[in-house]
């Protein structure tokens, strides 16, 4: 070993010979890795397809069923009627069930289902934790505490937004108390953020059974029905008012993928990496609950939509955010206009909550995950 | 003024290009203190980072190794004293601009979703997405997987491997990272000693580049055979710091570890070689705790 001679030091690296040269002992580079094809790709883009049927189909069929049949094919051609490429809207009543009633329905169910799942898939990534979602970690019930106290008050002082503001206010109050305090060296263990979940779930419902104890019947009534999340409620009104934040959270989130991903390393190595990750936590917070707040001002809590579909998605399509964050958008929104289709037409004429049929689901799921991320760390500390 | 701000505008314009070469000095620490949790776990600590050199951290448990890399990466803020990462103290450098000019591989592994291992090293790729360095992104991927011995299992999720093959898969990551200073935190820990010899190759092919490389070493051996100077810490002070051959004295290392050594030269290279002065089996201080004798 020369002792330090005069650094040749000031030649950049080469940029075409990645220092193979140098050091390898190994035979000629064959790169068998870059030659090989991606079959990630070609999953995500076929997923991508499926998920577009399944959302298509999905919104023809919901609103095509319902005590008031409509043929799927008056459908397309009242769509088209309204679009003027020629078409009829469908006979008597039927045009005003499709129009007012069933398209909100849908609509709305599109919307809290994209925003869910993309919450969702934004907080895991943010807490590096697959068991993370709004509802399990209690940022829709803080959200809902905000739209209920907006409801018990008759609060209106943003008009037709007030619910929706008041959700996100809260939303974003728990996401930040949630990270807080779930979080030490830089990362967050699962049974604290599980743990937190409880505490937080537990305050939420305190501060909820304290609103609803003011609260006269009327508006015990509507805070009831709203809290077991339901999308019966559907108005286009409603769907305005919400529609905003939701796109805003919705058209931010791809822009952090790449971010996300580095994130997985760690916040020190996404650091070195080049993440402002201070920034990055703050920006993804704000999102989280932004899209959080939209969906329970509206349905109340529908949970564990944000759990199952991004982890089914990232089974599938692997972990990368890029492709991730869209697809999980899709599938959120095709499972929950499925879903509602179930809950409104499995014991009809009554109506299952929402939120009561997909916890029915999703608890087994969540099980089943915590089991699993259980033995995979061998056991929690 | 007008000087002022014609001075400021080129700088800027020179960092928005790019790192451009690197500086014969690429990292210094100068009287530099860090504490931690209100003790001062580093101090008066002077050193200079060359560029086309290997420098190897070596020290007792607790010395303040990691420590002193994470000053110098700029992970850690100096509570006294100055730590610069090109011409700049390294905290003024945006993360980007950080990114683009150091690597660091820590000694903890952790990916939180089972990323293939070419994604992971790919993430190396991250501070130049959009500048034209990316268009060598395949290329740099490739190399460095192959330069750790990682591309027999790049499309396997990284949470699938064993400890070693992660720390090769993480060294991939900072090798695919393309910076001009490389800084590893006990690169070797997990390895076995084919893969320890082939830290030592890829540390001196970095430094064959142009880079300038700290790495934190435990095996005295390695850090004298890869490594162009050696600093020696002791209780967050640098002990010595100089070519390996100056530096890792019997009379020091014992000192400093609290464990006598010999150091003799290799009949092969003319390297110091540290062999441990060991007690005779079953002759060491009893505890007492295993003894059975009272039945």
């Amino acid at each position: 070993m020369t002792p330090a001679e005069p650094p040749p030091a000031t030649a950049p690296p080469a940029p075409k010979a990645p220092s193979t040269t140098a050091t390898t002992s190994r035979g000629p580079d064959t790169r068998p890795a870059a030659a090989r094809p991606r079959p990630r790709r070609a999953v995500t883009t076929l997923l991508a397809l499926v998920l577009t049927g399944l959302l298509a189909l999905g919104v023809l069929v919901s609103a095509s069923n319902g005590a008031f049949a409509i043929p799927p094919g008056d459908i397309i051609d009242s769509i088209a009627h309204r679009l003027g490429l020629g078409g009829a809207p469908v006979e008597g009543t039927g045009e005003s069930v499709l129009w007012n009633i069933r398209f909100p329905r849908v609509v709305l169910g599109l919307l809290v289902g994209a925003c869910l799942a993309c919450a969702g898939t934004l907080m895991q990534g943010t807490f590096g934790n697959p068991l993370a979602e709004p509802g399990i970690i209690g940022v829709s019930s803080g959200a809902a505490v905000g739209a209920v106290a907006a409801i018990a008050f008759g609060l209106t002082f943003a008009g037709n937004w007030t619910i929706a503001l008041c959700a996100f206010i809260a939303g974003l109050a728990t996401v930040s108390v949630v990270y807080l305090l779930s979080r030490s060296g830089g990362k967050t263990e699962v049974v604290t953020l599980v743990l937190t979940g409880v505490a937080v779930n537990g305050l939420a419902g305190a501060l909820i059974g304290l609103f609803i104890f003011y609260a006269d019947n009327a508006e015990i009534t509507t805070i009831t029905f709203w809290q077991l999340g339901s999308l019966s409620q559907a108005t286009w009104p409603k769907i305005f008012a919400v529609a905003p934040l939701a796109a805003l959270g919705l058209l931010a989130a791809p822009r952090y993928a790449r971010r996300l991903d580095l994130l997985a390393l760690g916040e020190r190595p996404a650091r070195h990496l080049g993440v402002d990750v201070e920034r990055l936590r703050l920006h993804l917070i704000v999102i989280v609950a932004l899209l959080t707040g939209a969906a329970v001002a509206v349905s109340g809590v529908i949970g564990f939509i944000g759990l199952v579909v991004p982890h089914l998605l990232r089974m599938a399509a692997g972990p990368g955010h890029r492709a991730l964050l869209p697809l999980s958008t899709m599938g959120g929104a095709a499972v929950i206009v499925w879903a509602d289709l179930a809950a409104r037409t499995a014991a009809a004429p009554a109506e299952i909550p929402l939120g009561i049929l997909t916890a029915l689901v999703g608890s087994p799921f969540f099980f089943w995950l915590l089991r699993r991320t259980r033995r995979r760390q061998g056991g929690w500390a | 003024m007008p000087l002022d701000r014609s001075k400021s505008t080129a700088a800027r314009r020179r960092r928005a290009a790019g790192p451009g070469p690197v500086p014969a000095r690429p990292a210094s620490l100068a009287d530099a203190a860090v504490a931690l949790g209100g003790k001062e776990v580093l101090r008066g600590v002077d050193l200079e980072v060359r560029a086309g050199e290997v420098l190897s951290l070596v020290g007792p448990n607790g010395a303040g190794k990691s420590t002193l890399l994470a000053a110098l990466s700029g992970d850690l803020p100096t509570a006294a004293g100055e730590a610069l990462l090109w011409d700049r103290p390294v905290g003024e450098w945006s993360a980007l601009e950080a990114a683009r000019r150091r690597a660091v591989l820590p000694q903890a592994h952790r990916v939180s979703f089972p990323f293939t291992v070419r994604d992971v090293v790919g993430m190396g790729r991250a501070p130049w997405a959009g500048t034209g360095r990316s268009g060598e992104d395949e290329d740099r991927i490739a190399g460095a997987l192959a330069l750790t011995e990682s591309d027999g299992f790049a499309d396997r999720p990284f949470t699938s491997l064993s400890g070693g093959e992660q720390a090769r898969v993480m060294l991939a990551r900072v090798v695919a990272q393309d910076a001009g200073l490389v800084l590893f935190d006990e690169p070797t820990a997990a390895l076995d000693l084919r893969h320890q010899e082939m830290v030592g190759r890829l540390c001196r092919g970095l430094a064959a580049e142009g880079r300038a490389v700290v790495i934190v070493l435990h095996d005295l051996d390695l850090a004298a055979a890869y490594s162009d100077r050696c600093a020696l810490l002791a209780e967050g002070r640098i002990e010595a710091c100089g070519p390996p051959a100056e530096v890792l004295a019997a009379e020091r290392l014992g000192r400093v570890y609290r464990q006598p050594v010999t150091v003799e030269a290799d009949a092969a290279t003319g390297l110091p070689r540290v062999t441990p002065v060991r007690t005779v089996r079953d002759s060491g201080p009893r505890s007492g705790l295993l003894d059975i004798s009272h039945g």
